[in-house]
């Protein structure tokens, strides 16, 4: 079958002439990117500020007057479900996936340009109204982010009545823009990579978003059916999970409903939902740590398929979320062996970045810094995994802040820092400016040795059974007082950290404003994204000419060769000092010489 | 590479299994499927939307096994009065028919899409649309019929379980909304057939359609099982 690039279809190129065709009703990839990631951030700032309020109520409890049990939840509900669907999802995948999957497979753009414009101001629409419910009678909803039913949408629950209308129409909303973007990822990337661009020749930031992304096509419709089956309970008044129920001494109009139902449902798009947030941070961080050691990433082969695996594993596992919720027991028997598997490619891509560093020409700069950042959070995260995947280690650890801190190491600190690996290695190709190293070094070591000072007291938290989500301690006797000291020290260590955010910011709007041009390609990346003709990339990327792939992403250090690596667009007969150049010479005549 | 060496090369190839037929296109620098971009689109989309009626049924069958109240019978219920006597399941044969009937003349729609008879495919696609639209018609006279002389409601019913009349609203609603996005899609393709948009670009649109059309049938006879013969 013949090969159909993009380019043989320039007429269908848009090609915007207004400053408002180009960069607010664009349809260019870049910059639907740009509009995702920040507005991605800009929530996700939001999100920061909710876990800093939920912070010094719990550091310092009874001295924030406008901080009561309500107000408290609601930061709790809004916090989480914006840093994981709304933030991470989004920035990782409308993001970085918009913006490096034309550049990385050599297209001009995505398939369906106008659906992916779409796709944008669907996110954007359901962003506002997530924010709108902040100010609507009653405020957002309070109801933790899982939105379990029947406390959902009960009288009692903090935004129970409209609140929680908003927040499942946000998240309907959101699952049309996510399929409108969705598809284009999966279509764009196994029908449009350019000539010699194989399967296996794509990077593994193309491998994570690709598979992140199916199970994001898979994984929504759960989330949506119970979105929908959730406002028929509260708006019409059916019973999906709506049991029998007295609320305030009164028997509800509800009955026969089942609440289970809806967490099978929940965690069936849920736990999918860690890896589409993981596997696209797995597969930026390979690239990362491969560039900045200049070796080709260990295994690649083996990390393509510990993507594919882990991704269908993903949807075998959900119910190890519900060891609790009274499941027949073999449930939990099978859920826990599915979960311990998952363990096992896991651990091949940790061996695997860790032996891409083994030997390495190491060059510390900040990428790297979060890059190697992520190997630790990620590897400590994954190990608190392993106990709460057993069943029986699971029962007393279960709604602990040993919770909370696993899940955060291993899907909130570990693709923040690929995240802000990411940004710092790929912003000389998006904004052609190098972002600051000393503030990226301060930030790093901020935010790195932060995240440790929050997380780990929180796993001896856990262990004394201080249980999660709860607005004040009060005096339980299993509660020793150094429970309260160490509350109020992680407080102080969520506020440091928060502060270092600043530092970041600081140095992107310093940078765009004064900050020197960078070269070309700075850390000599041999992937295909760094090789267009004109850097930051123009509209239809590649100039009059699609790029011809002749080899993998990761040549780096290829022995014999001169240059320490080889673009991917760089045939075998233009490297100097590989046998089919033509003034190639083998190393005896050479020594003769 | 001369000549020779390259005949002789396919002499000596072996015969390859199919297997590594596929590994090897996969692993090519080519489309991964034989398929435009746009089809394959849609098929990646009806993938999902599958999902979605799964577990839209899935859910149904939950709630129905969890209800504490009795379920009610679906011949009764969806019975049809004709002259003196109830027939059952009459209405819902008469729209499964004309639904399945539509597929066929989507089918043909097709074929004289490929064949460039744009008129007859114009009238064809037209007429699918038409039986989607009386099929839609069919549905919202059935739902008065509950609601009005056998007081079902979402939350309630007469006759039993509750949980019998929201998943009932809430599915085959779902569905009536898939067909009737479904026609309104037909009307413009058809159209724009009519206009003579797709003369250059080809009228592989109309299969896509198709596509679209052929799985919303499908979930009906899904729906339509485990709804009405349970």
């Amino acid at each position: 079958m013949t090969h159909i690039a993009i380019a043989d279809q320039e007429p269908h190129l848009h090609h915007p002439k207004t400053f408002i065709g180009k960069y607010i009703w664009s349809q260019d990839h870049k910059v639907i990117a740009i509009q995702y990631a920040s507005t991605a951030i800009f929530v996700g700032l939001v999100a920061l500020l909710l876990s800093v309020l939920m912070r010094l109520q719990l550091g310092y409890p009874e001295t924030f007057e406008f901080i009561n049990p309500n107000v408290y939840l609601q930061y709790v509900t809004m916090h989480g479900m914006i840093m994981v669907i709304y933030l991470l999802t989004a920035l990782l995948l409308g993001g970085f996936g918009n913006y490096l999957i034309p550049l990385m497979v050599g297209t001009r753009d995505m398939v369906f340009p106008y659906l992916n414009m779409l796709s944008y101001w669907f996110y954007l629409l359901s962003v506002i109204i997530l924010m709108a419910s902040f100010f609507v009678p009653g405020g957002p909803t309070g109801a933790g982010w899982t939105l379990y039913p029947p406390q959902a949408i009960t009288e009692g629950t903090p935004g129970a009545g409209v609140g929680i209308i908003m927040m499942l129409a946000s998240l309907a909303v959101f699952i049309v823009a996510f399929t409108m973007g969705g598809l284009n990822y999966v279509t764009t990337i196994l029908q449009a990579r350019t000539r010699g661009m194989t399967l296996m020749r794509m990077p593994l930031s193309i491998w994570g978003i690709f598979i992140a992304t199916v199970l994001g096509l898979f994984a929504f419709p759960a989330l949506l059916v119970s979105a929908i089956m959730m406002l028929f309970d509260t708006v019409v008044g059916t019973s999906f999970f709506m049991p029998a129920i007295l609320s305030l001494g009164e028997p509800l109009q509800h009955e026969g409903g089942s609440p289970i139902l809806f967490q099978h449902l929940f965690w069936f798009f849920g736990h999918p939902e860690v890896y589409i947030v993981a596997l696209p941070a797995f597969g930026m961080v390979s690239d990362v740590l491969s560039v900045h050691a200049r070796k080709n990433i260990f295994g690649y082969r083996m990390m393509v398929w510990a993507i594919v695996i882990i991704g269908g594993l993903s949807f075998v596992v959900w119910a190890h979320h519900m060891y609790v919720s009274g499941m027949n027991p073999y449930f939990g028997f099978f859920f826990a062996t599915t979960t311990l598997i998952i363990a096992v490619p896991t651990a091949i891509k940790v061996y695997n970045w860790v032996l891409t560093l083994w030997r390495g020409d190491i060059h510390l700069t900040v990428p790297m810094l979060f890059a190697i950042g992520f190997i630790f959070t990620f590897t400590h995260g994954g190990l608190s995994g392993l106990f709460l995947g057993n069943v029986v280690v699971d029962l007393p650890l279960s709604d602990t802040f040993f919770v909370v801190a696993h899940f955060h190491m291993v899907m909130g600190v570990s693709p923040i820092m690929v995240l802000f690996a990411a940004i710092y290695h790929w912003f000389p190709l998006i904004s052609g400016k190098q972002l600051h190293t000393g503030l990226g070094k301060l930030h790093f070591w901020g935010t790195f040795l932060g995240t440790y000072a929050i997380y780990l007291p929180m796993h001896y938290l856990g262990f004394l059974g201080v249980p999660r989500r709860y607005y004040a301690l009060g005096e339980a006797s299993f509660i020793p007082e150094s429970a309260h000291a160490l509350n109020e020290d992680i407080t102080i260590a969520a506020i440091i950290v928060a502060l270092f955010q600043i530092v970041f910011i600081i140095n992107v709007i310093w940078t765009l404003r004064s900050g020197p041009k960078s070269e070309r390609n700075p850390w000599g990346a041999a992937s295909l994204e760094w090789q267009t003709p004109d850097v930051p990339p123009k509209h239809g990327n590649w100039g009059d000419e699609l790029p011809v792939v002749h080899r993998w992403a990761y040549d780096y250090s290829v022995p014999g060769v001169e240059e320490d690596f080889i673009p991917q667009n760089v045939p075998d007969s233009e490297v100097p000092g590989h046998p089919e150049h033509p003034e190639f010479k083998p190393k005896d005549s050479r020594e003769e010489d | 590479m001369t000549t020779d060496s390259m005949t002789s090369r396919a002499q000596d190839a072996k015969p390859i299994g199919y297997w590594q037929k596929m590994v090897n296109d996969w692993s090519a620098d080519k489309e991964a499927f034989q398929l435009s971009w746009g089809k394959l689109m849609m098929w990646i989309f009806l993938l999902s939307d599958t999902f979605i009626f799964s577990i839209f049924l899935i859910s149904y069958m939950n709630v129905r096994m969890s209800t504490t109240d009795e379920w009610p019978l679906a011949s009764e219920v969806f019975a049809l009065h004709v002259g003196s006597a109830n027939i059952p399941l009459l209405l819902i044969a008469i729209m499964t028919f004309i639904l399945i009937t539509s597929s066929g003349t989507m089918a043909m729609a097709v074929n004289a899409a490929y064949s460039r008879n744009k008129k007859l495919t114009f009238w064809l696609m037209v007429t699918t649309a038409l039986l989607g639209a009386s099929f839609v018609g069919m549905q919202a006279f059935e739902w008065t019929k509950l609601i009005v002389e056998e007081g079902v409601r979402p939350w309630g019913n007469p006759m039993g379980a509750a949980q019998f009349g929201s998943s009932f609203f809430m599915i085959t609603g779902f569905h009536g909304m898939h067909v009737t996005g479904g026609v309104i899609y037909l009307a413009i393709v058809a159209t724009k057939v009519r206009l003579g948009h797709y003369d250059q670009k080809g009228f592989q649109i109309v299969e896509i359609t198709g596509l679209y059309w052929h799985f919303v049938d499908l979930v009906w006879v899904f729906i339509f099982a485990f709804f009405y013969l349970w």
